[in-house]
C-alpha cells in the first residue's frame, strides 16, 4: 500500500486522491488522466456535460469500476487493488446517493434506510428500525412511511429516503451523483439545503456529480470542472464566475455557442 | 474532393484488392466472433465459479434462500404438477394405440414409468421452471442492475452473489428435485387413471406392474438431472440478469436468452447425463 501525504489547497490532508486514473471502454478513452484530491470535510463537486466521464470517474473512486490505470487513495492508503473483502470493508466508510435513489424495492423504506445497519452490525431489528426513523426524520420524512414500499413514494421523497441511507451508517465520505436531477426546482433546492446540514452534522467530506450549476454553487466549496475525460478547470467555489476559461464560462452560462460543441446530429 | 473519388474508384475497381478486403473482412467477423465466444465462455465460467463459491461460504441468507424456496417450488407446483399429470395421460393412451396392434397392453404401466421418472418429468418440469423461474429470475435481477441497486448493495458492504445470486442458486438446485419427484408420482397416476378408468386395466395389476418393473435408479437418474436442471435454469437467470445491458430492452433481452439458453442446456445436460448413467 503507497501511503500519501498529499496535501488540499486549504492544507487539510486530502480525505480522497483520484492520481492519475485512466478508463477506456473498447477505444473510447473516458477518463485521461484524473487528478482530483478533495480535503477533509470539504465538498468537492465535478461538473461537466453528458459524456464528460463524470459518472465512470464517480465510479471509479467508489470502487465500483476498477481504474484500467491511476491510483484511488483514502485517507492516503491506495484502495485500487482492493479485494471484494477489503472493498466491503471500505465501503463502510462510504455513504452514495443515487441517481436514481436505487432503492430495493422488495424491502419497505425503513429497511432499506437500515440496511447497512442489518447487514454489517449486530443490531437488533427494532433498534435499526429506531435508527431508520431517526434519519427520515433527519431528511424531513416522517415515521408514517416507514412501513411503505419505494414504489409508493414520489421521485423527491425517494431521493430523500435514499439519502437518508447514505447518511445512515454515519460515513466519513458520501457521493452525490447528480442529486437534484429530476426533481423540481423547489424540491432540489430542499436537496441541496438537507446535503449541507447532512454534511454539516456528521463532518464528512463529498464528492459530487452534476450539471446543475445552481446545485453546484450551493453545495460546493471546490469545483472541477470535466471535459472529454480531463479536469480542465480546478478553483474554489466562488472563483467560477471569474474562471477565464472559455469552456468553463460557456457551462456556467449554458449557451450553445462556445469552445465545447455538443453532438446534436 | 477529385482526388478522393479517383482513389475510390481505383479501389472498387480493382478486382484483386477487391476480393483480397472481402476475405479479410470475412477473417475479421469470423475472428471476432470466435474471440467473442470464448470470452463469453470465460465470463460465463467466472460466474459460475464465483456463484458455488457464494453458496458455501458465510453470510448465508437464510430469509432469502427460504423466499426462494417457496417462490421456486411452492408456486411452480401447479405448471409442474399439471404438465405431469397430462403428460402421464398421454402417454398411456398413446403407447396403449401402438402396444394393442402387438397385443402388449401389460407392457404400458412399465412405458409410462419409465419414461416419466427417467426422462419426461425432470426435462418438461426443468423446461417449465425455465419459462417461469429463469424469466423471473433475470428479469429481476436485470432491473436491479439497471436502477442501479446492485451497485447500491455493494456500497451497503454486500456482497451481490451471497445476497442475490447463491439463495437462488441454492433454492434452485434443491427444489427442482422435489418437484420432479411429486410430478413422477402425479405422472404415473395420470396415467394410471386413463388405463384403470378409459382402458379398462385392473387397478391392482397396473399398479403392480409400475412397482415391479420401477427400480432405484430410474427415479434416482431424474432427481440428479432435476437438480443439474434446476442449477442451469438458476445459473442462467442470474448470469443474464447480473450483466444486462441498459434500459428496458436490455431487461427483455436478458429474460429472452435466460430461457432461451437454459431450455437449450437442459436438453444438452439431459442427453449427457444419460449417457453417464444408462450407457
Amino acid at each position: 500500500m503507497i501511503a500519501n501525504t498529499k496535501i488540499g489547497k486549504d492544507g487539510a490532508q486530502a480525505k480522497l486522491v483520484l492520481d492519475n486514473v485512466h478508463k477506456s471502454f473498447g477505444q473510447h478513452h473516458v477518463l485521461d488522466g484524473i487528478d482530483l484530491s478533495v480535503p477533509k470535510g470539504k465538498s468537492l463537486v465535478v461538473i461537466g456535460g453528458s459524456g464528460s466521464g463524470k459518472s465512470v470517474m464517480l465510479k471509479c473512486a467508489l470502487g465500483l469500476m476498477q481504474p484500467d490505470s491511476g491510483h484511488v487513495r483514502v485517507d492516503g492508503v491506495d484502495t485500487t487493488e482492493y479485494d471484494t473483502e477489503q472493498r466491503n470493508e471500505l465501503m463502510k466508510k462510504f455513504g452514495m446517493l443515487f441517481q436514481g435513489g436505487a432503492l430495493f424495492d422488495s424491502l419497505p423504506i425503513w429497511e432499506n434506510v437500515a440496511f447497512g445497519l442489518l447487514q454489517n452490525t449486530d443490531i437488533s431489528k427494532k433498534d435499526a428500525r429506531d435508527v431508520a426513523i431517526d434519519k427520515l426524520r433527519a431528511v424531513g420524512l416522517g415515521s408514517k412511511i416507514a412501513d411503505q414500499f419505494p414504489a409508493e413514494l414520489s421521485g423527491g421523497m425517494q431521493k430523500r429516503v435514499s439519502l437518508a441511507r447514505a447518511i445512515a451508517s454515519d460515513p466519513e465520505i458520501i457521493f452525490f451523483d447528480e442529486p437534484t436531477t429530476g426533481l423540481d426546482p423547489i424540491m432540489a433546492d430542499v436537496i441541496n439545503d438537507l446535503i449541507i446540514k447532512c454534511r454539516e452534522d456528521l463532518g464528512a467530506t463529498t464528492l459530487s456529480i452534476t450539471h446543475d450549476m445552481a446545485s453546484a454553487r450551493k453545495i460546493a466549496d471546490n469545483i472541477a470542472m470535466l471535459y472529454r475525460g480531463k479536469i480542465i478547470w480546478h478553483g474554489k467555489a466562488g472563483e467560477i464566475e471569474n474562471s477565464n476559461n472559455n469552456y468553463v464560462d460557456q457551462f456556467v452560462h449554458g449557451r450553445a455557442d462556445g469552445p465545447i460543441k455538443m453532438d446534436v446530429a | 474532393m477529385n482526388d478522393t473519388n479517383v482513389r475510390q474508384r481505383k479501389t472498387a475497381y480493382n478486382p484483386i484488392g477487391f476480393v483480397l478486403m472481402q476475405v479479410l473482412n470475412a477473417c475479421t467477423k469470423v475472428g471476432q466472433m470466435i474471440l467473442g465466444f470464448f470470452a463469453g465462455v470465460g465470463k460465463l465460467s467466472l460466474f459460475t465459479a464465483r456463484g458455488i463459491k457464494s453458496c458455501f461460504t458465510p453470510p448465508f441468507y437464510a430469509r432469502h434462500i427460504g423466499r426462494q424456496l417457496v417462490d421456486i417450488g411452492y408456486y411452480s407446483l401447479p405448471v409442474v404438477g399439471l404438465t405431469a399429470l397430462f403428460t402421464g395421460m398421454v402417454l398411456a393412451l398413446q403407447s396403449y394405440t401402438g402396444f394393442a396392434r402387438f397385443n402388449a397392453e401389460s407392457a404400458i404401466a412399465n412405458v409410462v414409468v419409465l419414461s416419466i421418472t427417467r426422462e419426461l418429468a425432470p426435462v418438461l418440469a426443468g423446461l417449465m421452471v425455465a419459462g417461469r423461474i429463469g424469466a423471473s429470475i433475470a428479469a429481476e435481477i436485470a432491473t436491479m442492475r439497471v436502477t442501479e441497486q446492485i451497485d447500491a448493495l455493494v456500497t451497503l458492504s454486500t456482497n451481490p452473489f451471497k445476497y442475490l445470486i447463491a439463495p437462488r442458486l441454492i433454492a434452485g438446485t434443491l427444489m427442482l428435485p422435489v418437484l420432479v419427484l411429486i410430478a413422477d408420482i402425479i405422472g404415473v397416476m395420470g396415467g394410471y387413471a386413463v388405463s384403470v378408468y378409459s382402458l379398462g386395466f385392473l387397478p391392482e395389476s397396473y399398479l403392480r406392474q409400475t412397482w415391479d418393473f420401477l427400480q432405484f435408479i430410474d427415479v434416482f437418474s431424474g432427481l440428479v438431472k432435476a437438480a443439474v436442471f434446476g442449477f442451469i435454469v438458476t445459473l442462467m437467470g442470474c448470469y443474464y440478469g447480473y450483466y444486462s445491458g441498459r434500459g428496458a430492452q436490455g431487461v427483455g433481452s436478458a429474460t429472452i436468452n435466460a430461457v432461451v439458453s437454459s431450455s437449450i442446456l437442459i436438453l444438452v445436460f439431459n442427453y449427457v447425463l444419460t449417457q453417464v448413467f444408462f450407457s
